[in-house]
């Protein structure tokens, strides 16, 4: 081998080795993940079934195919046969293959009944897609809560990153986090009644083998029966507008004993917050705490449509900054909008208290210059929204 | 058109003498009733809107070539996502498959030419409005269509962007196009045979063109059905759509599908044809079980019609309706099988040699199998709940419709640009497309496949660190995929342009009444039938 042509060898490997020498490419899953369920795990093994009968028909063609393709060739001096029917091989190739796919109904049907079986579950939980972010509520249990992504925006924004580099910058879950996962207890089957506010959007838990589309006004059922506790993660897989890669699903599954200090917890949590939602609407708060909790829950909850500057992305979603609503309108219009909604925009009534429901108010009353001086409070929220 | 034009046109078509009575410049092109000439023009529209329609793709491979957002809003994805997929369906693939139909078929069956001249000229002039208004929506304020080109309801209804009258519209314009395509295409064939030429004679091109075009009769209007439902639902106040209103989201799905199922048929029939016309040819043998990959085309057709909601398998179908849907759709491999096993034993001790149009379909064989195979996996529904609507269906159609449906059409492109221009292709740069172009389209797909299998979620602006490796795979062969199609570009203009004389039948192996006319095919063909025994 020449000098010359050992550099380019040399060249070529090192250039290589640096595509794959990605600090990420070890975390790179190239199968189907096997799961946590005995149906994700029959699901698994469907999959590979369906595979390697797909391999092994490959072999066949494509081995036919590049025999011919290399020992019947003209410039090797093949002549044409002129066979060109047989009634014998077209009944053989249909048959067998009519064999091979009976093969892989029989446990695609079993699979399947299994799968669409949701009776006897010992626990319900209803999970409400919106516009991004998921909503789950414990039948039974008096407990309901909205997950929401919790990957911070400056990570998927690329802010102090930009382009080059960036990967160090997100965290290990990028963009598979939330603030409130979904817990639900080990060992038992566990029923999914799933449905949306507004557009369609589907939950999907690729270790539990899970996919249910959530369809306005309609309720589907899935169900799944974990076995080990530990932390489970997927996304929303049907395109629901402009977040739609921005609504992960984070499910926690605890032990049993877990699980019901968990619901004990999440009890005394719904008792203590309503007791804080009575306190204040005796309570006033100054108008830098107004701000401070106004500017976090618009981030979390306004700045995904509206965006952080106030702009909006018009004419979809309008701007707050210099707006009518949020400038010159009364108060209690805007804080009506805010509670009940209005079009595309979802009610934030059941989702945010009395108080950052005013927070929020005051903010987007005096942020970007809109500079009004309100300062809104819990009682006038109660009062606005009617209740 | 003056009372002189009509005249003229009336005299060309009652003239038998041969001279072209064609107009000169832009005229020629704007009232052109022959059929050569507007399945050039179906022809170059279908190769401006690939290029438009990849365009897009390269900014959408751009955004996923690292995890964060880089260069575009999630909306304005969206909006690229939707009107890709758009483009290259109803701009891209269908419209070059009319052209080859328009070209081809009057020559193959020995017609003088389509059986309805004018409304061919209709149907074709009608198109770019269709996609002026599409690709229009962009520079105005609502944006372009955001909803994927599945356009599901409430999406695109209540929560859309404001583009659903522009989308409505242009679709209804692509459909009226279509159908007047189809009953074309049905009318000449079915009138305009030679003497002698029953339907069990016609080449298997010609076939699946008529099988493709009763397709179109019946499911477009099924489409245009749908988008006017949306309309009403969205400016309206219907409510077919809207469970507030006592409709339901999924009936849209059912109603979409039931078109989108026989869409993808007739999107790959075509191809089957033309790639049964080209390896017979370059293997020196005949097309191996004719009347079984009749059979199979017509098969393939009826299953389409009872397969649609294998795309909805996680809508929340009862069993029943899931089990009918996967046993049908797995069925449906069995007449695709049988046309695979007869390309190979057309192959197999065959006198085989490699020309570009033949290298084409090979890698068409091949690589339509493996999109046949991810098919036949996503047909089994309790794995079809894993595989939904991540890249691993990306990777499948993707599979079946650029390495099927578009290596078919370049198949096809080079084995007939002889006839077209009179020349020869430059075989080099040709050889340079075919590589090229095989190269990087499996950089570019096959990752995909494990990006599905992995958990990536399919029309996601932004993505988890794991998919981050084999996403900067996909946008560089994206890329590389991109540029090689301009190398196409520089072969069909050098084409025209010149190169050496091609002879009437430049391929030895080559069957058919077109080889039989002078290359460059001349303006009018089989004035007088010509004989088939």
């Amino acid at each position: 081998m020449s000098r010359g042509n050992q550099r380019w060898l040399m060249g070529i490997w090192l250039f290589c080795t640096s595509l794959f020498s990605c600090s990420a490419w070890s975390d790179t899953q190239l199968n189907l993940t096997k799961g946590v369920t005995a149906v994700s795990r029959e699901v698994y093994d469907l999959h590979m079934l369906a595979l390697y009968t797909c391999t092994a028909i490959g072999v066949v063609v494509f081995g036919a195919m590049f025999w011919s393709m290399i020992f019947h060739r003209k410039s090797k001096g093949a002549k044409a046969a002129d066979f060109h029917e047989s009634t014998t091989v077209e009944i053989l190739w249909t048959a067998i293959p009519v064999i091979i796919l009976i093969a892989m109904a029989v446990p695609a049907t079993s699979t399947l009944i299994d799968m669409e079986n949701n009776d006897n579950s010992e626990v319900t939980i209803q999970i409400t897609g919106s516009q991004w972010k998921w909503h789950y509520k414990y039948f039974d249990q008096d407990i309901e809560y909205y997950s929401v992504l919790s990957t911070p925006r400056e990570q998927y924004e690329n802010q102090n990153g930009s382009f080059e580099g960036n990967g160090a910058l997100k965290g290990k879950d990028y963009l598979l986090e939330v603030d409130k996962p979904l817990v639900i207890p080990a060992n038992k089957k566990v029923r999914f009644l799933i449905t949306s506010d507004d557009v369609i959007h589907s939950w999907w838990v690729p270790a539990f083998a899970v996919k249910q589309d959530a369809n306005p006004g309609f309720i589907n059922e899935a169900w799944t029966n974990v076995d080990e506790p530990g932390i489970y993660r997927g996304q929303c897989a049907e395109l629901c507008g402009k977040d739609h890669g921005f609504m992960p699903i984070v499910v926690e599954v605890k032990s049993s004993d877990d699980y019901d200090a968990w619901l004990n917890e999440q009890q005394a949590l719904t008792a203590k917050a309503a007791d804080a939602e009575k306190a204040s609407l005796s309570a006033s708060m100054s108008k830098d705490e107004l701000m401070q909790l106004g500017e976090t829950t618009y981030m979390a909850h306004c700045a995904a449509c509206h965006q952080p500057t106030g702009l909006g992305l018009p004419p979809t979603f309008p701007a707050l900054k210099g707006s009518a609503v949020a400038t010159q309108g009364p108060i209690a219009e805007h804080i009506s909008l805010v509670v009940n909604g209005k079009g595309m925009m979802p009610p934030f009534g059941k989702q945010l208290s009395l108080k950052e429901i005013a927070a929020l108010i005051t903010y987007e009353r005096n942020a970007w210059g809109n500079d009004t001086g309100d300062l809104v409070q819990s009682s006038d929220v109660k009062a606005a929204s009617g209740e | 058109m003056t009372t002189d034009t009509i005249n003229e046109s009336l005299d060309d078509a009652h003239n038998d003498d041969h001279h072209d009575h064609k107009m000169t410049g832009i005229k020629r092109w704007l009232y052109t009733t022959n059929h050569k000439d507007i399945g050039t023009l179906y022809l170059w529209f279908s190769f401006i809107m690939l290029l438009t329609g990849g365009a897009l793709a390269m900014v959408i491979r751009v955004e996923l070539f690292q995890p964060g957002l880089q260069i575009v809003e999630p909306d304005f994805f969206n909006q690229l996502t939707t009107v890709h997929g758009l483009i290259m369906v109803f701009g891209a693939i269908m419209p070059a498959f009319t052209g080859f139909a328009n070209w081809m078929i009057p020559m193959m069956i020995g017609a003088p030419d389509m059986a309805l001249p004018r409304m061919n000229n209709w149907s074709f002039w009608i198109l770019p409005f269709a996609f002026a208004i599409l690709i229009g929506s962009f520079f105005m304020e609502s944006g372009a269509p955001n909803f994927g080109w599945t356009f599901y309801a409430p999406l695109s209804t209540t929560y859309s962007n404001g583009s659903t009258a522009f989308f409505v519209f242009a679709v209804h314009i692509m459909g009226i196009s279509s159908i007047m395509g189809a009953i074309n295409i049905v009318v000449t064939i079915m009138n305009l045979r030679t003497p002698g030429m029953t339907y069990m004679k016609m080449p298997l091109f010609v076939w699946t063109f008529f099988i493709t075009a009763y397709l179109l009769i019946a499911v477009m209007p099924v489409l245009a059905g749908v988008v006017t439902m949306l309309l009403t639902d969205t400016y309206f106040g219907t409510s077919f759509f809207d469970a507030a209103g006592g409709g339901d989201p999924v009936m849209f799905q059912h109603i979409f599908w039931f078109f989108g199922h026989p869409e993808v048929y007739i999107m790959i029939l075509p191809a089957f044809g033309i790639v049964s016309t080209i390896i017979p040819a370059f293997a020196r043998k005949k097309l191996f079980g004719y009347s079984s990959m009749v059979y199979a085309t017509a098969s393939i057709a009826l299953l389409s019609f009872i397969v649609w909601a294998h795309h909805m398998f996680t809508t929340g179908m009862p069993l029943f309706g899931e089990l009918f849907f996967m046993y049908c759709t797995m069925l449906i491999a069995v007449p695709t099988g049988v046309k695979v096993f007869n390309w190979v034993a057309t192959m197999w001790r065959g006198s085989l040699t490699f020309e570009i149009p033949m290298l084409f379909s090979i890698a068409f064989v091949i690589l339509f199998t493996i999109g046949g195979f991810s098919g036949l996996m996503l047909a089994l529904t309790p794995v079809d709940f894993q595989y939904h609507d991540t890249y691993f269906v990306v990777a499948h159609f993707h599979y079946v419709l650029v390495t099927g449906s578009l290596f078919s059409i370049y198949a096809g492109a080079y084995y007939w640009l002889p006839k077209w221009t009179g020349y020869m292709y430059n075989d080099s740069l040709a050889k340079w497309h075919f590589w090229c172009s095989l190269i990087s389209v499996n950089l570019l797909f096959f990752p995909m496949h494990f990006l599905g299998l992995a958990g990536m979620p399919r029309r996601i602006p932004d993505y988890a660190l794991q998919f981050a490796d084999f996403n900067k795979w996909v946008s560089i062969g994206g890329f590389a995929f991109g540029l090689s199609q301009l190398i196409f570009l520089a072969v069909v203009i050098k084409c025209i342009k010149g190169g050496d004389k091609a002879a009437a039948k430049p391929w030895d192996g080559a069957e058919g009444l077109e080889w039989t006319v002078a290359s460059p095919a001349p303006y009018h063909t089989f004035s007088t039938p010509p004989k088939v025994d």
